[in-house]
């Protein structure tokens, strides 16, 4: 195969795996009005989770189905225990407390797994790739968590766009008084939007763990990232952040052969490229 | 109020050291100076992706002063520690919190280099003794070193000399380079193709990554249709453990041999599992190295912590061991630098890597081995270089190293 085939199935497989943790985001973001800068950390919990629950399930799939319960539970209970008190605060207060929880968990995993890293095993059905060159292999692993990022993606549009509670969101988005006028709780869709969030943050990092390996700060990347995939992608849009982590994920992947001095920079261009054009990101409203 | 106190001790130090002056201040005689705690500044990494390694780097430290009753030539050592996150941008806050804020009297940092960098900067300025336990920026022991400096890990380029040699001798002709795009990556590379070059070898292409940057995929592809021989790699901690799993997942494993500095597998040697198998190594130390000193230190440290020393962890035993030296050499007085300094600088000692002494520019001239990672350790093939003293033909500065201001 092609090299350039190469780069681009690589940068949409890595723009993929950004779309999950991304997701979450741009929902407590566009919705809520909450500046989570926790959400990376929510995405490393999920790692570290994958790591000690597939010490005992022996499977990354099982840990992902028992995983992903937890992980929305969790978000319930930090969502009761502290973002509640922010929604009527401003964004300073929000990124003070957000960014106190990152310290928090920092400091929970390293009593819990230490600071070494760790690797969580590919399940062994799995194991090895397809041959898409001379020398290179592709994992199946890589293309099993493809397709699951497209499938989840495909669920995400299809719970926003067809059903009761996706239509309680999108209306939640574009006014929330209005909403609350109709009778509805939003202090309960604010609670299910941000384990919702959590979840797929923590969804992404179990997936994510047998790839990585798992090592302290492993979200902080994902949390920088995914603000850029948001606010490409027009904030509180799932559409937009599904395009907006593509984009940047297929940028990367061809700016590091390509334009291998500017790589680190490149996702940012394209970032300042897009506010120029569409200040509101590609699929928000205009600004 | 602090600086004023600050300025009497010292000022009455002075007094006391004249004589008979001494009794005229009795709230700060030398004794009780000497029986305070020795404050030590640790600027190390405790999270972030070489959080392992500031953890490592401390362990061996705290077991060295431990086995030492606690007390470094009649001093209470105090640690005064401090997150660095390997974060450059904040590098410079940082160490002037531990020596202006903290006032501690020795600093001990870091990992990173660029780090280090800032670091060295603000510590040459102050003059404080300043022990570097691993980071290894060839130029904080070349064109930037300093009297009150000492590293006691190695130079950058040192390994990549090591590694390059050892790829000549085993056969390999043709090598791709492929590390992060930081001052210890750059300078691994710069070390490898030195010798590399030298023995006829040739370099196809030399690739980067941004570092902590872990997405080693797009590189992969690349090498895979550049088909060498052999890739050399700098690449530590977390990442490391990573680029073993997708050089291993991508099929280059059996057709391209892996090698590089030893960090591309210390500390992850376990979890590297099958990825990590037949991956080649140079480093200045091997866990089963057959020394009184290496199966001591590896008994104690795993008795204290549930876990053997890696190369990290030696370093920072070498550190407390130069810094003992040092104490003892000045009584336990940070400030007769004049002896504590020269003390150090002429130490030689047996440490768990190998005989160890330093350089007239204070980097550590020491053997390096060529290890293969194997069942999740990394054995012993032999040994690459003895000796091995930062190499000058590398050196790119326009100046001449400039030789530390001590006498020795």
């Amino acid at each position: 195969m092609d090299l350039v085939l190469i780069q681009l199935l690589n940068g949409v497989q890595y723009g993929l795996l950004i779309f999950l943790a991304a997701s979450g985001l741009t929902l407590v973001f566009g919705i809520m009005g909450v500046i989570n800068l926790s959400h990376g950390s929510f995405y490393m919990l999920g790692a570290y989770g994958a790591l000690t629950l597939t010490q005992f399930t022996g499977d990354i799939f099982l840990s992902l189905a028992l995983g992903v319960p937890l992980a929305f539970l969790f978000g319930v209970i930090i969502e009761w225990l502290f973002i509640r008190h922010l929604y009527d605060r401003d964004h300073l207060q929000q990124v003070l407390l957000t960014f106190a929880l990152i310290l928090i968990f920092n400091e929970a995993q390293k009593l819990l797994w230490g600071s070494y890293p760790h690797s969580v095993p590919v399940p062994g059905y799995l194991q090895g790739g397809v041959k898409i060159s001379a020398l290179l292999t592709y994992p199946y692993y890589r293309i099993a968590v493809a397709a699951f990022c497209v499938a989840i993606a495909l669920a995400m549009m299809f719970v926003i766009q067809k059903t009761r509670i996706g239509r309680i969101i999108r209306a939640g988005e574009s006014n929330r008084e209005m909403v609350e006028a109709l009778g509805i709780d939003s202090r309960l869709l604010f609670r299910f939007v941000f384990a919702a969030g959590a979840a797929l943050a923590a969804t992404a990092g179990i997936v994510a763990s047998p790839l990585e390996s798992v090592y302290p700060g492993i979200g902080e990347p994902v949390l920088i990232i995914s603000f850029v995939v948001v606010v490409i992608g027009g904030i509180g849009s799932i559409k937009g952040a599904f395009v907006g982590a593509l984009l940047i994920g297929v940028a990367d992947a061809l700016g590091k052969v390509y334009f291998p001095a500017f790589s680190s920079s490149i996702v940012y261009a394209l970032m300042a490229a897009v506010l120029i054009a569409r200040p509101g990101g590609l699929f928000g409203r205009a600004a | 109020m602090h600086n004023k106190s600050r300025f009497t001790r010292r000022h009455a130090l002075k007094m006391a050291g004249v004589g008979a002056a001494a009794a005229a201040f009795p709230f700060a005689r030398p004794a009780i100076s000497q029986g305070a705690p020795l404050r030590v500044g640790l600027l190390l990494p405790y999270s972030g992706t070489f959080a392992a390694l500031g953890t490592a780097i401390t362990n061996a430290m705290d077991l060295y002063v431990k086995q030492q009753g606690g007390k470094l030539a009649g001093r209470t050592i105090e640690w005064v520690k401090v997150d660095d996150e390997s974060a450059p941008p904040k590098a410079t806050e940082l160490t002037s919190k531990l020596v202006q804020g903290e006032k501690v009297d020795v600093l001990i940092g870091t990992v990173h280099s660029g780090v280090a960098m800032a670091m060295a900067k603000i510590a040459r300025e102050a003059g404080i003794p300043t022990l570097i336990p691993n980071a290894g920026a060839n130029v904080l022991t070349r064109a930037q070193c300093a009297k009150n400096i000492f590293r006691t890990s190695f130079g950058n380029s040192q390994p990549g000399v090591a590694a390059g040699a050892a790829m000549i001798k085993a056969g390999i002709k043709t090598a791709v380079t492929y590390s992060w795009g930081y001052a210890a990556g750059e300078e691994s590379v710069a070390g490898f193709k030195e010798s590399f070059l030298a023995g006829g070898g040739k370099i196809i292409k030399e690739l980067t990554l941004p570092f902590p940057n872990v997405e080693f995929q797009a590189g992969l592809a690349e090498i895979a249709s550049l088909k060498p021989e052999a890739v050399y790699s700098f690449f530590a901690g977390g990442g490391a453990l990573k680029y073993m799993q997708d050089y291993a997942a991508a099929g280059l494993k059996n057709s391209v041999q892996l090698w590089g500095p030893g960090f591309l597998t210390d500390g992850v040697e376990k979890a590297a599992g099958a990825a990590g198998e037949g991956v080649k190594t140079a480093l200045h130390y091997v866990e089963s190295l057959d020394n009184a000193e290496n199966k001591k230190f590896r008994a104690d440290y795993n008795a204290a912590f549930q876990r053997f020393p890696d190369v990290y962890a030696v370093q920072g035993w070498d550190t407390t061991m130069l810094l003992d030296i040092g104490l003892k050499a000045a009584g336990g007085d940070v400030k007769k630098q004049d002896d504590m300094f020269k003390a150090m600088r002429n130490a030689k000692f047996n440490s768990p890597r190998g005989p160890f002494r330093l350089s007239a520019s204070q980097n550590p001239i020491h053997n390096f081995y060529l290890r293969e990672l194997k069942g999740g350790e990394n054995v012993y093939l032999g040994v690459a270089a003895t000796d091995v003293s930062d190499p000058t033909a590398g050196w790119s500065g326009g100046e001449s190293p400039r030789l530390p201001l001590v006498e020795v």
